[in-house]
């Protein structure tokens, strides 16, 4: 730097105050230095204000209460809870319940955004424009509106679950159970609950020992056709998958079904599995709502890959699905993953507007009813915060070690 | 939803220095305005009727202050808060004093820090349920599915009533009152469970009252009264004497109708002349004009006429007087004496 003479100054070279403002290469750094020094300030003012009003409103910050039995009901608790858990236990329900939601969420949002964006490319007109109005309805309107519509269409068109009782037998019910497993109700999707018996495990080994076997399967299948040019069938993988299961659980019958109980109670359908409105809405709504902003990911990202790798893929004799599994998305994921990295976040994000519709995640355990019936906004929101911050962080990580796997390999 | 509680909670806490402490009736005054919560929408309690103006007897205790302090009962901004924001909205600074069905509890006044001016309904809580289920007891609502409004005493004795009948229910929770209501009309859930005065309210706006019944059970104590924050004395005592100045009035007989005549000249009672402002200088020692007690009167009539107007047995709500009668007619309601 000093070898380069300064025109602006004496030529000297020498630094003097006034270029703090008037020299281009200070200039920035200073007004950096007093933002900064701004920043410092406002947010300790903000900060003892916080404090100073608190004291004189007699409040303090603690986080006893976590400690005190939650005195509230939940109604989609994956753990063990009662009103007499505490209000750390509630969390933790809301916690597991958040997370269950923004997984299903994440998994269906992928499914149905790619699906979309690929059939939006597809040359076929009419579904093309499908796919177009499924995306522009779903981006353009905000997600908590479809979270109301979705439950408002649930409690709406399932029928009330008393239509199915029969009361221990004494009335004649209006609706049966289909397949005498399953029903949708204005409360909620009912199916059969699955039960654990002894000797399950034995299940479980050779479900896992189905999945390595029919991963060999396909990596033989691969080999043999690198090797050979030879393409060996593909559905023996899915033989190796589920035969060893199945032959263990027709032999040792461990696992069992546990079908929905119409009889024994008067208001609703006990026992099996019920899959609650809150959830079905709220899963529904981030999935497609979400799906549209993953269907123009994946639509940008098959138009990144240029025309000539379908033309030779197809020159080579690939048919078109084929080509779209093998050549184009592949190369498209490149541009895909960043952009769905932040869908992830905001669905996950997105999640906490589930009190809407009832639906008992973290925000309405925690930022909900603990907040309320403690008074203890501020611990219970920075918790929340702490909470958010960590998904988001560890969504990004994960999603930032997959991205590395696909990206460009240089060698 | 957590981002506008976090900015609610710690913008208004960090921003408004020194709220806390600071001479709420002088803010009134300066204001001209009296900032009022009430309800999102209850009928007969507060809800706005049909030309946009707040009516019910919550709304009512709202004006009587309004015209105690400022001489106008329609001086009064009335700010809708749910179960969940009508706390922070109290003791973030946005409204002065709480009008909203709420029930006075220890922890709200000392681990929340209000201050409870009074009890102007003593209510409990109760069920409503379609008449069609044939229940008629709450213990039969073993499994039922119950709508209940989250951030109350109400989600609270829920879980313990069942839980000490050795029964099960499914909550669901919901922000507001009409919310709930929808949910219940459309079978979302088999009963409601709020205070009884809450239920009462509800049932007489719902399209066919008479398929609906309030189980008999009571389940809770719900004392509701209004509210302000814990600290400012001089504006509790404000809040809590218009109260009992609306009940004194009717234990003496003033009333709306008389109450101009007899705050013009000393009567023969002197009480009644101490409250009216007629004799001595209870107003002064308030911090308020001697026709104070008189203003808020004035404004809507004495408890018994507010409680007739809004929520008694002429009106479609058809509560009656019940523990809410006063002492001398074998009620709870007694008033301090004005003295
Ligand atoms: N008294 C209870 C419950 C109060 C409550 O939420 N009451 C309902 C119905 S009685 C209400 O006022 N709802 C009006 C609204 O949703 O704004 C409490 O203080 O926690």
């Amino acid at each position: 730097m000093t070898s380069v003479p300064d025109s602006q100054s004496d030529g000297s070279g020498g630094f003097r105050p006034s270029m703090l403002l008037n020299d281009t290469r200070y200039r920035g750094l200073t007004f950096q230095f007093v933002a900064l020094v701004l920043i410092i300030f406002l947010v300790g003012w903000l900060g003892m204000n916080l404090v100073s009003n608190l004291a004189a409103a007699g409040l303090n910050i603690s986080y006893d209460f976590l400690d005190e039995p939650a005195g509230y009901d939940i109604n989609q608790a994956l753990i063990d809870y009662s009103s007499r858990s505490t209000h750390l236990r509630a969390a933790l329900v809301g916690v597991i319940n958040t997370l269950l939601v923004a997984v299903l969420g994440c998994i269906t949002a992928t499914i149905i955004g790619v699906t979309a964006g690929v059939l939006r490319l597809s040359k076929n007109w009419l579904v093309a424009r499908l796919m177009s109005v499924y995306v522009e309805a779903f981006r353009n309107v905000p997600v908590l509106i479809w979270i109301l519509a979705i439950g408002t269409v649930v409690t709406v068109s399932g029928a009330n679950p008393r239509e199915f009782l029969t009361r221990g037998g004494a009335v004649e019910p209006n609706s049966e159970l289909i397949l005498g497993a399953f029903a949708l109700t204005n409360r909620g999707f009912y199916a059969p609950s699955v039960l654990l018996g002894p000797g399950w495990i034995a299940v479980l080994a050779a479900l896992v020992g189905g999945i390595v076997g029919a991963l060999l399967w396909r990596r033989h299948v691969r080999q043999t056709l690198f090797k050979h040019g030879k393409l060996l069938p593909g559905w023996p993988a899915w033989a190796i998958l589920v035969l060893p299961a199945l032959v263990v659980q027709l032999v040792l019958t461990p696992v069992s079904l546990s079908m929905p109980d119409v009889a024994s109670n008067n208001f609703n359908i006990q026992g099996g599995t019920l899959i609650g409105k809150p959830l079905i809405a709220l899963w529904l709504a981030l999935s497609v709502y979400t799906g549209a902003f993953i269907a123009e990911n994946v639509r940008a990202g098959i138009l990144s890959v240029s025309r000539g790798q379908t033309e030779a893929a197809a020159a080579l004799g690939l048919r078109p699905r084929r080509i779209m599994n093998l050549v184009v998305l592949p190369q498209a994921l490149r541009v895909i993953i960043p952009p769905l990295i932040s869908q992830y976040l905001n669905l996950t994000k997105n999640s906490s507007l589930a009190i809407a519709v009832g639906y008992a995640d973290i925000t309405a355990t925690l930022g909900g009813i603990t907040l309320n019936q403690t008074g203890r906004a501020i611990e219970s929101v920075l918790l929340l915060m702490l909470f958010y911050l960590v998904i988001s962080l560890s969504i990004s990580a994960v999603m930032n070690v997959y991205n590395a796997s696909v990206a460009l390999k240089e060698r | 939803m957590h981002r506008s509680t976090f900015y609610g909670v710690l913008a208004a806490t960090a921003l408004t220095a020194g709220a806390a402490g600071a001479a709420t009736v002088d803010d009134v005054k300066e204001r001209g305005k009296l900032n009022c919560g009430v309800s999102t929408g209850l009928t007969g309690f507060s809800a706005p009727n049909a030309s946009g103006d707040w009516e019910g007897f919550d709304v009512a205790v709202c004006r009587a202050v309004a015209a105690a302090v400022l001489g106008d009962p329609n001086a009064v901004e009335f700010v809708p808060t749910t179960g969940k924001t009508r706390f922070t909205s109290l003791s973030s600074g946005e409204i002065d004093m709480l009008a909203r069905n709420t029930t006075w509890t220890f922890s709200r006044d000392n681990d929340l820090k209000f201050e409870f001016a009074g009890v102007n309904y003593y209510d409990g809580q109760g069920f409503m349920v379609p008449t069609g289920l044939g229940v008629t007891s709450a213990k039969d609502l073993d499994g039922a599915t119950v709508c209940v409004q989250t951030g109350t005493t109400t989600e609270l004795n829920l879980a313990d009533f069942f839980r000490k009948n050795n029964i099960s229910y499914e909550p669901v929770p919901i922000e507001t009152n009409a919310e709930a209501l929808q949910q219940y009309t459309a079978g979302a859930c088999d009963a409601y469970t709020t205070d009884a005065s809450g239920l009462a309210a509800n049932r007489a706006t719902l399209e066919n009252p008479s398929e609906h019944v309030i189980l008999p059970e009571i389940i809770s104590k719900e004392p509701l009264g209004p509210l302000v924050r814990h600290g400012d004395n001089e504006w509790g005592d404000i809040v809590r004497w218009t109260l009992n100045a609306l009940i004194a009035a009717e234990e003496y007989g003033v009333t709306s109708a008389n109450v101009a005549d007899m705050a013009s000249a000393p009567g023969d009672s002197p009480e009644i002349n101490r409250m009216l402002g007629t004799e001595g200088n209870l107003g002064e020692m308030i911090g308020l004009d001697a026709d104070w007690a008189a203003n808020a009167i004035a404004a809507g009539g004495n408890y018994g006429e507010l409680f007739a107007k809004n929520i008694g047995e002429d009106t479609p709500i058809g509560l009656s007087r019940g523990l809410n009668a006063q002492w001398t007619e074998g009620g709870l309601l007694y008033s301090p004496p004005f003295r």
